[in-house]
């Protein structure tokens, strides 16, 4: 049962395996010089001043609702992929409307400009 | 014997994940425990022969979700947590709901499992995928439906709430 | 899907699609000529008026059990087109004024109704939980509409967040009865509750339900957000808010309480007893203390949703409840008519900067304005509940049935309750009258329609209320 899991277990690994040979690889070989000022955040050659966190703009927020919204989507997208083929015609419309009536709010987030940064 | 080891593995990664997310400092850091939390839940679900929710967990929770919590925390500048507790009676209540809790699963586990089985297992197709590709596309069509128009409706409110009206562009 | 079930929701599918539609038009529509999106709106809820009262012949359910169209959902539907006509007509001249026009408050008021209407025909629970999000969620963002004005935000984060937590015992409540009976569908629970294999668990499944649309339509213990947001969200929005939200409350605890709860009478009927009572007694009595029309006006309605409650006390009870149910009904029909005269006239004497809202801003009403004035004394006098209004109409039936279930108590709290507000009302009125004052109003086709026509509504239906309470009743017999 388990089993047919094994392509995304050994895709995992590769992935995390990748990733840490990455930081290893260049822990060992890069050269490295622990200064004050080199551990300083860059800021355009002067000194940071006040807190390095901030408030971010509330356009973040939008974005990730946005992204959301569509990944439900997707969600919904999954169960019907796999019964396609049984649904037939019926269940191809039933899929349209569905992404019709989310296409009227991309078209309209795409009009209002929610998709570009300012 | 596999799915013991695997269990009691992922058990042990899902505890410590949870304590790291609770015990950080710093919220972004907290969050990300979170993610791997998640994700080893997903892994749990697959284990429980369900792998849609497994998929939901990842892409909406794992995925999604936790994109906004990480722009929310960093929103609000919330990064660092004060180091004292805002709500001084949550701490003492939930080791209390806690041991609640656990009395209660143990209760469950050991008091009842003696009399019988505890869970009826279900069907071998329960939950898949395709069961609930078939029972969404047909019995609960409409429900379906109406949750495009819900999303669609969120997508407005979202954009609407958040998006100055600007004089000259349209 | 056929044929049949494209009927039974036909003039909801219609309104979907309209919205859509105007959400894209609306883009095309120059800023400065949103009054085009409003006349499109008005034109989707008439067509769905239309075509609600051209569904004369009752399919049943539809949508593998998902829904229901019979004379109750009709009448409904039908009055919730009309209060989304009247939400459109308050708002055309008040958005711009205030400097809120945008064409989506018209697509998000369309689909609230849409939320509404879903929610008269649900015939199981599932879609009764996604029809209070549709309904709900445009209400949150119509109630922050005027952002960035603090106390509009403020509306609306509160009525979100104590929304999505009353939205919360709604979902409990409802995987609790899908425990104890292992179906969604309201027939279904229906047939597993009269096989008596329920017990505590739908119980308390059926209770937690009943406080999650307590919040939603502002019953005592759970009103506590009603007079911010009624305040701080925009006056038109409020007034449709609170016209909406109460019929299609109305409609979910019929729907739910009234048909599929009914074995659970014995527990039931007590508890909803205690909050029609608590209800009209701290709604009223709340109500004496404030001198801002806005904030009166939410605890009216808090009020109201008390004698609403009152439609469902005689739960149970197979003789008494259909006619107190269609004294509700009735009781719904009155309240949302004096409502939206009541805000018109709100709307008409508002300021930018919500100045203008003060009950001492009516003084002088009375001369300077002798029709507005006249309009509000009868809508002020209607929500008392003296003649010749609907409010008293209302009343009366719903006492009588009320009395006619055996529940004296109840009814002489109503007829005392109803004293104590003829304070508050009737200060309104003295003030318009008595007292001296320059009052400006605002003078627009649409609001002086509403307000007139409402008034006009509410003496002359209150003459010949007969056939009115015929419809409502043949609107709910059917259903029991």
């Amino acid at each position: 049962m388990l089993l047919q899991y094994i392509a995304i277990a050994i895709l995992i690994f590769l992935s995390t395996a990748l990733a840490g040979l990455v930081i290893v690889l260049g822990e060992l070989f890069g050269p490295r010089v622990k200064t004050n000022v080199k551990s300083m955040p860059y800021e355009s050659g002067m000194t940071p001043i006040g807190p390095g966190t901030r408030r971010m703009p509330v356009r973040f927020y939008l974005i990730a609702m946005l992204f959301i919204l569509f990944d439900i989507e997707i969600i919904f997208l999954l169960p019907w992929a796999v019964v396609f083929r049984k649904l037939g015609v019926f269940g191809l419309v039933e899929m349209l409307i569905f992404i019709l009536i989310l296409l009227v709010g991309y078209l309209y987030a795409w009009k209002k400009g929610a998709l570009e940064w300012e | 014997m596999t799915n013991l080891v695997l269990f009691l593995v992922l058990a042990v990664v899902a505890v410590v994940t949870a304590l790291g997310m609770l015990l950080s400092r710093n919220a972004v850091y907290a969050a990300l425990f979170l993610v791997l939390n998640f994700a080893t839940v997903a892994v749990f679900y697959i284990l429980l022969e369900a792998p849609f929710i497994a998929m939901t967990q990842v892409t909406v929770y794992a995925g999604a979700i936790m994109v906004l919590f990480l722009f929310v925390i960093m929103l609000l500048g919330a990064e660092r947590l004060p180091g004292t507790e805002p709500l001084p009676w949550q701490r003492p209540l939930a080791i209390f709901l806690a041991l609640v809790l656990a009395v209660e699963a143990g209760y469950l586990l050991f008091a009842r499992r003696a009399a019988g089985g505890m869970f009826a297992s279900a069907a071998p197709d329960f939950g898949s995928p395709q069961a609930i590709g078939t029972m969404l596309f047909n019995r609960y069509l409409l429900p379906f439906e109406v949750t495009s128009v819900l999303l669609l409706v969120a997508m407005v409110g979202a954009i609407v709430l958040t998006k100055k009206e600007k004089g000259g562009r349209e | 899907m056929t044929q049949a079930d494209l009927y039974t929701l036909l003039p909801l599918i219609v309104l979907v699609i309209w919205a859509c539609a105007l959400l894209l038009v609306d883009l095309l529509i120059p800023r400065g000529r949103k009054g085009i999106t409003a006349f499109l709106a008005a034109l989707g809820l008439a067509l769905t008026l239309g075509l609600t009262l051209a569904q004369v012949s009752a399919a049943g359910t539809a949508f593998q059990g998902m829904v229901v169209l019979d004379g109750f959902a009709r009448f409904v539907n039908a009055l919730l087109a009309l209060t989304g006509l009247l939400g459109v007509g308050l708002a055309y001249g008040y958005v711009r004024r205030m400097g809120i026009e945008r064409g989506e408050y018209y697509t998000l008021l369309l689909f609230s109704v849409a939320g509404m209407m879903l929610m008269a025909q649900a015939a199981d629970l599932i879609v009764v939980f996604l029809a209070l999000e549709l309904l709900s969620i445009p209400l949150y963002i119509l109630a922050a509409f005027a952002r960035p004005k603090e106390t509009s935000e403020e509306a609306g984060l509160k009525y979100f967040l104590l929304g999505a937590f009353a939205t919360g015992f709604v979902v409990y409540g409802i995987a609790l009865t899908f425990g104890a009976t292992g179906t969604t569908s309201l027939s279904g629970i229906i047939a597993a509750a009269s096989n008596g294999d329920a017990g505590l668990l739908l119980t308390i499944g059926a209770a937690l339900i009943l406080v999650g649309f307590g919040f939603k339509v502002a019953v005592v213990p759970f009103h506590m957000w009603t007079p911010d947001v009624y305040q701080g969200a925009p006056s038109a929005v409020t007034a449709f808010m609170a016209a909406g939200a109460k019929i299609a409350g109305f409609a979910a605890l019929l729907r739910v309480f009234g048909l599929a709860f009914s074995s659970l009478s014995a527990d039931l009927t007590a508890i909803l007893w205690t909050l029609s009572a608590l209800t009209m007694i701290v709604g009223n009595i709340l109500a004496i203390a404030q001198t801002n029309i806005k904030r009166l006006l939410a605890y009216s309605s808090i009020a109201h949703a008390g004698y609403i409650l009152m439609a469902f006390v005689p739960f149970g009870n197979a003789e008494v409840l259909p006619v107190s149910v269609a004294a509700g009904v009735f009781y719904l029909v009155a309240y949302t008519l004096t409502n939206f005269g009541a805000w018109a006239v709100v709307i008409a004497l508002e300021k930018a900067e919500g100045r203008g809202l003060d009950l001492d801003d009516y003084a002088g009403l009375g001369r300077k304005y002798p029709a507005l004035a006249a309009a509000m004394t009868v809508f002020m006098l209607s929500l008392t509940g003296v003649p010749p209004t609907l409010g008293l109409v209302g009343k009366f039936y719903l006492f009588r049935a009320v009395i006619a279930g055996g529940f004296y108590g109840l009814a002489v709290i109503g007829v005392l309750t109803s004293l104590i507000s003829a304070y508050y009302y009737l200060r309104v009125v003295v003030i318009m009258y008595m007292r001296e004052g320059e009052p400006e109003r605002v003078s627009e086709p649409w609001l002086n329609l509403t307000w007139a026509a409402s008034a006009l509504a509410v003496v002359l239906i209150s003459l010949v209320p007969a056939p009115l309470f015929a419809w409502a009743s043949q609107a709910v017999f059917a259903l029991f």
